[in-house]
């Protein structure tokens, strides 16, 4: 539904947008400064936001550096993914009493209490592990939808990256830097001289409803230009680089490679990269009683495929290597995930290298696995 | 004797020797017949017999104190029984008793330890057929050994 | 300020378990119970054979067990579990009466269908015939639609067979029963060896055979190899895969066996998908 031409959305005029948002009932949850870095929670205006901010990201590190200049939104992505509004990281899906016969009296769902969201500052690669994520958890025969927000659910302010990531990648994997659709508006902030604005791209009726709220006007070919412009720089400056070229079949051939000896010795088994993964989506389900059992509540939470206990079954775990878990999760996001649900489960979004406390890259290991079966890139 | 060829090349373990080579091992074999619950051989007892089974069932057995005979494994149409006829000390290890009314070849050990010694030829066919069953008893104990269904389970 | 709350469904989400009373309760071997259930409110589970549920008791938690009985029977869901840890303990203790949680069926099943107008082999260790009981109920209620219809059955030792007293029957019925033990005493009078070497033994046409397989992996293995070199081919051969299961729905990521999840993709898998992934270890 996007209209060509886009609007402009001066700086001062985007106030008006989330005031209009709140007043609508929505709660806004946008980018802005906690414990040192840039995570996602309900904010009310911009001054909320990280003005004036930007990360410097790396295998293992990330730190906040103040820019020259106020842009907004001119960082990429943090600790947190918007998957912790679609799939809670811990949820009671239902309580109940024992009876006498061990039956479940009294049972109650835990009744879907969902603000209505909206999410200001989604990034190409988040709208892309958003759908991913929504497919996965309801795209089954048998869906549980009854904790988190769908897709469908969100308002999304997206905002164009105009700059790259030390660790970002999504350009090799085909989720951005700029986002085409799947939002209702979204914005690329120009800073030129003492002009501060937006270009918005609206995606949607109720997208167009919103920006009527605030000031607005169309915009000009050259405010389109430098739109353009800003969205170009970042896919230039991408800070890695993975070859999707036949991923699947690379890594389906490679299981006994080396490479998982080699990385199993850095692995801590952390599980931090499951953790900041947007799309990484395994939880466990714990039933839970009081001392006397008379209670009994079921518990689904976040889990990681790295821990031993993830893959138990009868007196062992099928995965008890360091290797074996590594490797299943790095197999997984890039190549199983293609046969279970259709698509890959990397949107190159650069967490997993950045909060790894080792710095293992995912592209790195990708590359070296390719390059030891020794014949050339058939180009990238 | 002149059945027994036709018996002994109709089984497995001897298929695809020569009727010279037939006629040999025939020459050692006779007919022999088990009622339910008679011993074939005794564990301590000279081994110097074996036997192919023509039909009926054989059980491998060890006696336990306290737990009386142990089944390890039955032998059925088709299969060799005993082994220990082959190597020093020539003794048997365990039980074997017939489960069933059961007709079986029995070689005479010795005897035919005698032609493989002068006839090599006929000695390296009988060993790598023996080996073959042996080979393939081999791997089924070891299955028997990992106790699968002990820790098994669909819980 | 309007919110976009919903009140309780009034069908319960599928992780909610659904009650159901224990009718009838048999002991099978020393850790092992077969309980009958009657749901409590509603009709009785429809399901294919070789499909789970996802059985609970009280909150001792939750565990995926087989369904054992007969899929065309309309009569109750069967359950045989051995009891292994607090869950199928606690499933184990139920009695007629009391209340178990059943959330499902789920799973892929046996292709009876498929299998029409052949031989079928129904290969079982050990607690695998639970699994496959409900395949020969079906198998044997079609009985004019197979060409010979084997069981293969072995366990650990003669005390520890399930479903005994129906062996007889079923072979009354038309299914050639062969049934081995891995020890014995002298009072079993029965064979005493692996599975694998029943296969040997047994005449059927191997060229259009299907074979359902279910036991421990390793004798699953085994047993692939022993139906190859008697002329059934993988492709005829289905095997019931098991891994960590917490869901049942393909959302809890537990069960995947490399590129599929078991609760959706198995737990019935034709061997031949399945078996260059089983040679990678710690897949």
């Amino acid at each position: 539904m996007s209209q060509p031409e886009g609007y402009i959305v001066e700086r001062d005029a985007l106030d008006g947008l989330l005031a209009a948002l709140c007043s609508r009932g929505y709660t806004v949850v946008g980018p802005t400064i906690r414990d040192g870095a840039i995570v996602y929670g309900e904010i009310e205006s911009c001054s909320e936001l990280p003005a004036g901010w930007t990360d410097e990201q790396d295998g293992g590190s990330y730190r906040l550096r103040r820019r020259e200049d106020d842009a907004l939104f001119g960082y990429n992505v943090g600790p947190h993914s918007w998957k912790r509004y679609q799939l809670p990281a811990e949820t009671r899906l239902w309580r109940a009493r024992v009876g006498d016969d061990g039956g479940l009296l009294e049972l109650a769902e835990t009744p879907r209490e969902q603000p209505r969201y909206a999410f200001l500052g989604m990034r190409s690669c988040e709208l892309q592990a958003m759908d991913i994520l929504d497919h996965v958890l309801g795209g089954g025969a048998r869906p549980d939808r009854s904790r988190g927000v769908r897709r469908e659910d969100v308002f999304v302010l997206a905002v164009q990256c105009t700059q790259a990531g030390g660790t970002c990648f999504c350009a090799s994997m085909g989720t951005g830097p700029t986002a085409r659709s799947g939002y209702d508006l979204a914005l690329t902030e120009v800073l030129e001289g003492d002009r501060h604005y937006f270009v918005v791209d609206v995606g949607s009726e109720r997208g167009a409803d919103l920006l009527d709220e605030t000031r607005h006007e169309p915009a000009g070919p050259r405010e389109q230009d430098s739109a353009a412009g800003a969205r170009a720089c970042a896919a230039e400056q991408m800070g890695r680089e993975l070859d999707t070229q036949d991923i699947r079949e690379l890594l389906y051939r490679n299981y006994e490679n080396p490479r998982w000896d080699e990385v199993a010795e850095r692995c801590l088994a952390c599980g931090n990269c499951t953790m900041v993964c947007p799309t990484c989506f395994c939880t466990s389900v714990e039933d839970v009683t009081d001392l006397a059992g008379e209670h009994v509540e079921r518990h689904q939470r976040w889990d990681s495929c790295f821990t031993v206990d993830y893959s138990h079954i009868h007196g062992g775990a099928v995965r008890s290597s360091t290797r074996s878990r590594y490797r299943q999760w790095m197999t997984h996001k890039l190549a199983t995930w293609i046969d279970q649900f259709g698509s890959s489960g990397c949107v190159g979004c650069g967490r997993c290298i950045t909060w790894c406390p080792v710095g293992i890259d995912i592209t790195e290991e990708a590359r070296a696995i390719r390059e030891s079966e020794g014949t050339p890139d058939a180009g990238s | 004797m002149q059945g027994l060829d036709d018996l002994i090349a109709a089984s497995p373990t001897f298929a695809g020797l020569s009727p010279a080579q037939l006629e040999l091992i025939a020459g050692c074999g006779s007919n022999e017949r088990f009622d339910t619950g008679a011993q074939l051989f005794s564990e301590g007892a000279a081994a110097n017999r074996f036997f192919l089974i023509r039909h009926g069932a054989v059980a491998l057995e060890i006696e336990t104190p306290g737990r009386g005979p142990l089944t390890i494994e039955t032998m059925h149409e088709g299969d060799v029984v005993g082994w220990s006829w082959l190597f020093e000390p020539y003794k048997w290890q365990f039980d074997a008793r017939a489960t069933a009314p059961t007709a079986t070849v029995s070689f005479d050990g010795a005897c035919l330890r005698g032609k493989c010694e002068s006839d090599h030829e006929l000695g390296y066919q009988l060993m790598r057929r023996f080996a073959a069953s042996m080979l393939d008893r081999l791997q089924a104990t070891r299955l028997q050994l990992l106790d699968v269904y002990g820790n098994a389970a669909r819980v | 300020m309007p919110l976009a709350s919903e009140p309780c469904a009034h069908t319960a989400g599928p992780m909610v378990p659904v009650p159901f009373t224990v009718t009838a309760r048999r002991q099978e071997t020393a850790d092992t119970w077969t309980l009958e259930l009657d749901p409590r409110n509603g009709t009785p589970l429809s399901f294919d054979p070789g499909q789970f549920t996802m059985l609970s008791a009280g909150g001792a938690g939750e565990v995926p067990i087989s369904i054992s009985g007969d899929p065309g029977g309309g009569g109750a869901l069967v359950h045989t579990v051995r009891a292994v840890g607090l869950a199928t303990e606690a499933i184990c203790r139920a009695q007629p009466g009391e209340a178990l949680g059943v959330r499902g069926p789920f799973g892929r099943p046996w292709p009876v269908a498929e299998a029409e107008g052949a031989d079928v082999l129904v290969v079982a260790g050990g607690i695998g015939l639970a699994p496959l009981r409900p395949a020969i109920l079906t198998l044997l209620a079609h009985r004019e639609r197979y060409g010979r219809l084997l069981l293969l059955y072995g366990g650990r030792s003669p005390e520890q067979l399930l479903y005994t007293a129906e062996l007889d029957e079923w072979a009354q019925r038309g299914l050639e029963v062969s049934v081995t033990v891995d020890s014995a005493g002298p009072e079993w009078l029965g064979t005493v060896g692996v599975v694998p070497r029943l296969v040997a033994r047994v005449d059927f046409e191997p060229a259009s055979a299907a074979a359902f397989v279910c036991g421990p992996e390793v004798m699953m293995r085994f047993t692939v190899a022993a139906l190859a070199e008697a002329g059934v081919g993988s492709d005829g051969v289905y095997a019931s895969m098991e891994r960590n299961m917490q869901c049942g729905i393909a959302q809890c990521g537990h069960c995947q066996l490399g590129p599929t999840l078991v609760c959706r993709d198995g737990p019935v898998y034709r061997w031949s998908e399945l078996e260059p992934w089983l040679a990678i270890r710690e897949l």
